[in-house]
């Protein structure tokens, strides 16, 4: 049999014995869609391509593109065993900022729709 | 086979698929740094939209004075978004130089990153001052107000790191690429990563939500 050491693996912690997985080209491939996305929403804001009401949703989807281009090819979040922890963190602060935002959001438009009117 | 055998060598443990998952032994230092600044970037973006959220609510009270349509160059905010945009590509450049131990290569794109982060604050402050000079300071509305306090915040993130970013290149030049150099280097990328992800929000909701035709 081998030695115990190739069964088991042993490392100490805080020894680099890892490359990470980012490269020349994935951050190539990162830029040129982050561009991509930022013409597109300039575009898209300062032309009538898309639907005028549908420009608010346009936008907001570009972004979310956007910033997925940017965790996935400059941050590496992927699906690595060792990015789980990672990941789980992420969907929690997602998870808080959805709250933070629409909440306050749907909040003070039921406060300001329910405002007796001012005097002038 | 007998059962004695099976318990002398015990079953070897897949570690590339058992990592982060609880097995698999303890994870390189590299990883749980990350992990631990990671949790950090993410409550600085909770603290960011709670900014996000009082810009979205107050966008429209603009009390008499001057709305987004009226203020914002969409020219300038393009140069802005492409400067930190750039600068996120040659800060990641640089990791990966530092990370094969170019020093050289990575003190190189570590300087074309300052000059970038720079040009971008250079823009944003000359937009601060000019707003300031027509009357529309911060104290003129709540939508001054809000937008003064999301994007100087997002300035003051940029103008953080370009600190930080000096004082690693120093210790890179005085220790050199040592791991624990290293680690901080990871960290200060992660943190550039991540003002260029509040910035796509900052761009797409303050600048081109509040001037689309």
């Amino acid at each position: 049999m081998d030695g115990p050491d190739r069964v088991f693996d042993d490392r100490t912690p805080g020894v680099e014995h890892e490359e990470s997985t980012a490269n020349f080209p994935s951050y190539t491939a990162g830029l040129a869609l982050a561009i991509l996305a930022t013409i597109a929403s300039f575009i898209v804001s300062q032309t009538h391509l898309l639907w005028p009401p549908g420009i608010p949703v346009g936008l907001v989807v570009l972004a979310f593109a956007q910033i997925g281009v940017h965790l996935v090819f400059f941050l590496h979040l992927g699906s690595a065993p060792d990015n789980t922890n990672n990941i789980l963190a992420l969907a929690f602060g997602v998870l808080i900022v959805f709250l933070v935002i629409t909440g306050s959001i749907w909040i003070i438009a039921n406060l300001n729709a329910n405002m007796m009117p001012m005097p002038r | 086979m007998t059962i004695a055998t099976t318990d002398a060598v015990p079953a070897a443990v897949p570690t590339e698929l058992a990592r982060g998952r609880g097995g698999g032994g303890p994870a390189p230092k590299r990883i749980v740094v990350a992990y631990g600044f990671w949790i950090f970037i993410l409550s600085d973006i909770v603290m960011f939209s709670g900014l996000f959220a009082a810009y979205a609510v107050l966008s429209g009270n603009t009390a008499g004075g001057p709305t987004g349509r009226e203020l914002f160059d969409l020219h300038n905010v393009f140069i802005e978004t492409m400067c930190l945009l750039f600068s996120s590509y040659t800060c990641g450049l640089g990791a990966l130089s530092a990370e094969r131990r170019h020093s050289g290569r990575f003190l190189i794109f570590a300087a074309l990153t300052f000059v970038l982060g720079a040009a971008f604050l250079l823009i944003e402050a000359t937009e601060f001052a000019g707003m300031v000079a027509k009357g529309a300071g911060p104290s003129r509305s709540g939508f001054l107000s809000s937008f003064f306090t999301l994007v100087g915040t997002h300035g003051v993130h940029v103008t953080g790191g370009l600190i930080w970013l000096v004082y690693l290149v120093a210790q890179v030049v005085a220790k050199g690429l040592r791991p624990a150099v290293l680690r901080r280097l990871l960290c200060w990328s992660l943190f550039w990563h991540a003002l260029d992800i509040v910035w796509v929000g900052v761009f797409t909701l303050v600048y081109l939500m509040g001037d689309f035709r």
